[in-house]
């Protein structure tokens, strides 16, 4: 009992202490005014003053900072900027994820280690490094335009670096493993028998991949796209490294808040904000995978 | 009224449904089907037995075209079928995984090949309400695979490779995952059903009492050749070989030289023993190896010498107990264990033999098979 008990306990003790508390410092910043000081905002919790230095800190919190998010519409755009980005990448991702998914699970058995293997490989490096290796590829004169100028395909250095066109290089790139993986998963398990008996009942390969491949990988399909959609809505390295000034991205916009402006306040109502839009896809994702396990059973 | 026997491969009038020309398959170095012909004939219940890796299944995956013959040629109703992929032929297989779809229901299972076909709302209710009634799912149609039992999902894939009414049904060691008792049912089950539809059935078994329950003719199978293909009891009385002999039920095999005189030969078979007495209509030269097969239910066994044309006495090794019958082992003086059976007509407590007692043991001359492979 004893046992069970501090088994469950840790996990909940480490929750608590490095997901729960930050998070509700975090809300007591966002609810707070900026302030010239150290740490820069007010009102600080006095526990020296007893009862009324409580009363009195508790009464200066307000949601002035939410309301702030509403009067400037570079907070909305930026929102809804980062999610017209993450689903389209998400989408990208799925589309480029999927063909690889399927032949590295219809690979013979003895290369899919390697296959796997080189999906992951990626990880082996720093992901800024690999970030800023893309800055070498896409600039005016990086490896792309050099190699189209010297095929003749173009004549002039196509400019992608710092435009959306290369943030979307950018997390497909960095994404596109936790979309393969989850998908390889659900093909790898896929019964060759179950195709061929939905050919044996007159369906061409095309449709029998349609009816039954994608039904059946549906499952993989959700956990990669939450997978990538999730991270993606927040991202700040990606469209500050690539996508230069004119990418609106909520991370970014966070980030400069912190940083350049030094206001943990509203910085801290954007951090509010986005964890509840997060937390919208992040319910869905967990009941499909209940959904799942349930359906395993 | 005398009822005609079903038996249209004695009738050389008879179109075959399924005609298999020279095919042979190889995959890479390994020949899994040797140069094979072999008719199939419409509304049979054919049996393709043998071990695993004989090639059974590569033969029945080739009639539903997931594999293409090396060469030689496959026809269904007189239409080659080489160049016909699997979704337009009149064939539908009954997988021995089942292969249900895992994400549709028992409904949409079997009605999967009906939709591909684009037949209207009607028909397909219809059709699809008629197989749950014949495999008995009706309380069963929105489950899925599942939420079913063994036994149930092997009818609900029966059920769908029936639904498109196919020319000829192969099912490929349909009853395998079944417990005994249930498969014993459900063979006589498919039995009816064939009956009922009328479908031409191909069945793949590894199960020798499997296929001679079912069958109309039994195609035993070694190492990529027919090695006889004929009714049940013909495969079980009059095997062409020692392998086929062994192969189905229980079996006494002595090898021996022949001496042969008319239609009895004489085996000579140890050192100072009595040659075998059996009738043959085969014609063996002096001296040639040969083999006798005797059933162990043919063997008579007794306490006093009988006046049998074969007698040999031995001593009771073991004796298996099956409740309805038990089998002796006896060993003869020349080392030979030879097995007899015998049917308990009695309480057990007053069983006339036990271990190490003396028995003899004997047939006729018409009880052994003399092969000569």
């Amino acid at each position: 009992m004893l046992r069970r008990l501090t088994l469950i306990l840790i996990p909940y003790l480490w929750l608590l202490a490095l997901f729960l508390v930050p998070f509700l410092i975090v809300v007591k910043i966002s609810l707070s005014d900026v302030a010239l000081a150290r740490p820069p905002y007010m009102p600080q919790l006095d526990l020296a003053a007893g009862l009324s230095g409580l009363k009195d800190f508790f009464s200066q919190l307000d949601l002035e900072n939410f309301w702030f998010l509403t009067s400037d519409d570079l907070y909305w755009k930026a929102y809804l900027s980062s999610l017209k980005i993450a689903a389209f990448s998400t989408l990208i991702t799925l589309l480029v994820g999927f063909p690889i998914s399927y032949a590295m699970a219809s690979a013979r058995s003895e290369w899919r280690p390697t296959l796997m293997m080189l999906v992951i490989l990626p990880f082996w490096t720093s992901f800024l490094i690999r970030v800023y290796s893309w800055m070498g590829i896409l600039s005016q004169n990086g490896l792309l335009n050099s190699f189209l100028l010297w095929t003749g395909l173009i004549h002039e250095p196509l400019t992608i670096l710092n435009t959306p066109t290369a943030v979307y290089i950018g997390i497909v790139y960095t994404y596109l493993p936790f979309m393969i993986l989850p998908i390889y998963a659900t093909l790898e398990k896929l019964d060759i028998s179950l195709l061929e008996a939905a050919e044996d009942l007159g369906c061409s390969r095309l449709t029998a991949f349609w009816l039954v491949t994608v039904p059946l990988s549906k499952p993989g399909i959700i956990a990669g796209c939450f997978l990538v959609f999730i991270p993606a809505l927040g991202e700040f390295v990606i469209p500050s490294l690539l996508g230069g000034s004119r990418t609106l991205m909520i991370g970014k916009v966070l980030w400069e808040e912190f940083f350049n402006n030094r206001d943990w306040p509203v910085a801290s109502a954007v951090a509010v904000v986005l964890l509840l839009i997060l937390i919208i896809p992040i319910i869905l994702f967990q009941r499909n995978e209940q959904k799942n396990r349930e359906a395993g059973q | 009224m005398p009822q005609t026997v079903f038996a249209p491969w004695e009738n050389p009038d008879e179109k075959p449904l399924i005609q298999f020309r020279n095919v042979t398959k190889r995959f890479g170095d390994f020949t899994a089907i040797d140069n094979l012909d072999l008719d199939i004939y419409t509304r049979e219940f054919f049996a393709l037995l043998g071990p695993s890796g004989c090639g059974k299944t590569t033969l029945m995956r080739m009639l539903a075209g997931f594999e293409t013959p090396s060469s030689g040629s496959i026809l269904i109703g007189g239409q080659d079928m080489a160049e016909i992929p699997p979704n337009r032929r009149p064939v539908n297989m009954m997988f021995q995984s089942y292969a249900l779809f895992p994400h549709l229901s028992v409904w949409d299972n079997i009605a999967f090949g009906l939709k591909r076909e684009g037949k209207d709302r009607g028909t397909i209710e219809t059709r699809v309400a008629d197989m749950m009634r014949l495999t008995r799912l009706e309380k069963f149609a929105r489950r899925k695979p599942h939420q079913l039992s063994g036994g149930q999902r092997q009818r609900v894939a029966l059920a769908r490779s029936l639904a498109k009414a196919p020319k000829l049904l192969l099912l490929d060691e349909p009853l395998g995952a079944l417990d005994k008792k249930l498969r014993e049912e459900t063979q006589f089950e498919l039995m009816d059903i064939q009956e009922k539809t009328g479908t031409t059935f191909v069945i793949v078994t590894h199960d020798q009492e499997e296929a001679m329950t079912v069958a109309s003719r039994v195609a035993v199978m070694d190492e990529g050749k027919l090695v006889q293909v004929a009714t049940p009891d013909r495969i079980y009385e009059t095997p062409n070989s020692v392998y086929v002999a062994d192969f189905i039920g229980d079996v006494n095999i002595i090898e021996g030289r022949a001496s042969q005189s008319g239609d009895r030969v004489l085996v000579s078979w140890a050192e100072g023993t009595t040659p075998l007495v059996a009738a043959t209509e085969k014609h063996l030269s002096k001296d040639q190896a040969c083999y006798l097969a005797i059933r162990p239910e043919k063997i008579t066994i007794s306490e006093t010498e009988p006046d049998t044309a074969n007698r040999l006495q031995g001593e009771i090794l073991d004796i298996g107990y099956l409740g309805n019958i038990s089998t002796y082992h006896v060993k003869l003086p020349t080392g030979h264990v030879i097995k007899a059976q015998s049917t308990n007509t009695r309480r057990i407590a007053r069983r006339s033999f036990t271990w190490e007692d003396k028995v003899w043991l004997s047939w006729t001359d018409t009880a052994a098979i003399l092969l000569e492979r």
